[in-house]
């Protein structure tokens, strides 16, 4: 391991400071599944590790129908998954977070985590993109806001500024008649980084289409917001064409690379693919059907 | 600079109070400063879980986890799961069904199989599958590590 310091702040103003005063090098310690390994494998020059975890709003995990779900930045996929609420009103933070690495990977990696390591494959974040998660952030500033889908830039890069930090982020309560669905592409059951993952968030009015958000993963530099699949979708029936559009629509929206996990080809088609079925499963969701996570 | 820190803490029961190097991992404290080597280092980057413990109540992976994040912890290592020298159901299990060749994994597996246990000690197929996808066995296969945990769950149940 690289030479480092541990800090264990208690306020979100302290984590900030040591954030600001110890440089880029100073790293937020939440769950440490990436940030550990990177360190100790070089591939983060690290001094510090600011731990949060003692930080209260950053542990936090609670449901009102006018607030919303606030997710704390360092709270574990396990609470996630094992929370009631969450299971019953957000099934698809339950997709992501119980295929994100196995169970001793969930015990510790947090929503937060795979925000702020900005990867593009990251597991989590088209759901929160899809469930319009709000990503709050404090900092030398004070607090800001800004929109999950805007809040990576490239990959591992994202827009926190020196000496800011995220804290928590924000669901709104889920639309009436809302279901949403994440699915994910690997060539195995379990263990692996996405070749493509996919979110879709749809409203249903009877069977027509009131509100949609679809995303994509591990296909451009960033997980991608694609509005124009929502587009396709909103004020028409749920029929094949109108699915087979809204996928078409990711397809085109993907700008994928050839890497050892997939070629353009599969992940264009696979784009295709898993927005299609997201969109089935959304829709079985919104229905009031239960959807098992895996 | 690195600077060493004294952590507190509870290992399988007993109260512990140990030097640590802010840069060690828990691993690395729990093998190299307090002698508990029945942890094992198989990737050191949180793939293969034959580092796994259980930290109040959850499974972790000890390379993924600095030692002084465990100020005031509870921790279970492989050692802990034994008591007065008597196996437990699932230890018994894993040697009646030939769970283990090598044995590198075996402390991983247990540790993770507890903590299944201890959450869910009903648990299908699946769920062992699907709980244990963490942990990496490179002889036996997964078959009889499986078996031998639906072995000791029923026979915990009994």
């Amino acid at each position: 391991m690289q030479d480092v310091t541990y800090r264990r702040p208690a306020t979100v103003q302290e984590a900030s400071q040591l954030l600001k005063d110890n440089g880029p090098t100073a790293r937020v310690l939440a769950g440490g599944t990436d940030i550990i390994v990177m360190a100790r494998e070089r591939r983060r020059d690290t001094s510090m590790f600011v731990d949060v975890k003692a930080i209260p709003e950053l542990n936090q995990l609670s449901f009102s129908a006018s607030e919303g779900l606030t997710v704390g930045a360092a709270v574990p996929c396990y609470r996630i998954y094992r929370d009631e609420t969450v299971s019953r009103l957000y099934p698809c933070l339950v997709d992501s977070t119980s295929l994100i690495g196995g169970t001793a990977i969930q015990g510790r990696a947090s929503l937060g985590g795979n925000l702020c390591n900005s990867g593009p494959a990251g597991d989590s974040i088209p759901s929160m993109i899809v469930l319009e998660g709000e990503a709050h952030i404090f900092g030398p500033n004070g607090w800001r806001t800004v929109k999950v889908e805007d809040f990576c830039t490239a990959p591992g890069r994202n827009v926190l500024d020196a000496g800011e930090l995220l804290v928590s982020i924000k669901f709104p309560a889920p639309r009436p008649g809302s279901g949403a669905r994440f699915l994910r592409f690997i060539p195995r059951n379990e263990m692996d980084i996405a070749v493509v993952n996919s979110a879709t968030n749809l409203t249903l009015d009877g069977n027509t289409v009131t509100h949609a958000r679809i995303a994509i993963g591990a296909v451009a530099p960033r997980p991608l917001f694609v509005p124009a699949a929502g587009e396709a979708l909103v004020g028409r029936p749920l029929t094949d064409e109108t699915t087979a559009a809204a996928a078409t629509a990711s397809r085109d929206a993907a700008t994928p690379i050839d890497d050892m996990r997939g070629s353009v080809r599969q992940r264009k088609h696979l784009s295709y693919v898993l927005t299609e079925r997201t969109i089935r499963d959304a829709a079985r969701r919104a229905r009031g059907e239960i959807v098992s996570h895996v | 600079m690195s600077s060493r820190v004294i952590i507190n803490t509870t290992i399988n029961g007993e109260p512990m109070e140990f030097l640590v190097d802010e840069r060690d991992s828990l691993l690395e404290a729990l093998r190299e400063r307090i002698g508990l080597t029945g942890s094992k280092e198989g990737c050191n980057n949180g793939n293969c879980g034959a580092c796994a413990v259980i930290m109040d109540g959850r499974l972790v992976n000890s390379c993924c986890v600095m030692a002084a994040e465990v100020q005031g912890a509870n921790i279970t290592t492989v050692e802990g799961l034994a008591t007065g020298g008597e196996l437990t159901p699932l230890q018994d299990a894993f040697l009646e069904d030939a769970a283990l060749q090598c044995g590198i994994c075996t402390p991983g597996f247990l540790v993770a199989s507890k903590a299944l246990l201890d959450f869910n000690p009903n648990p299908s197929e699946y769920e062992i599958r699907y709980w244990l996808a963490g942990n990496l066995c490179r002889c036996t296969g997964y078959d009889k590590i499986i078996r031998a945990v639906q072995h000791a769950a029923t026979q915990m149940r009994a």
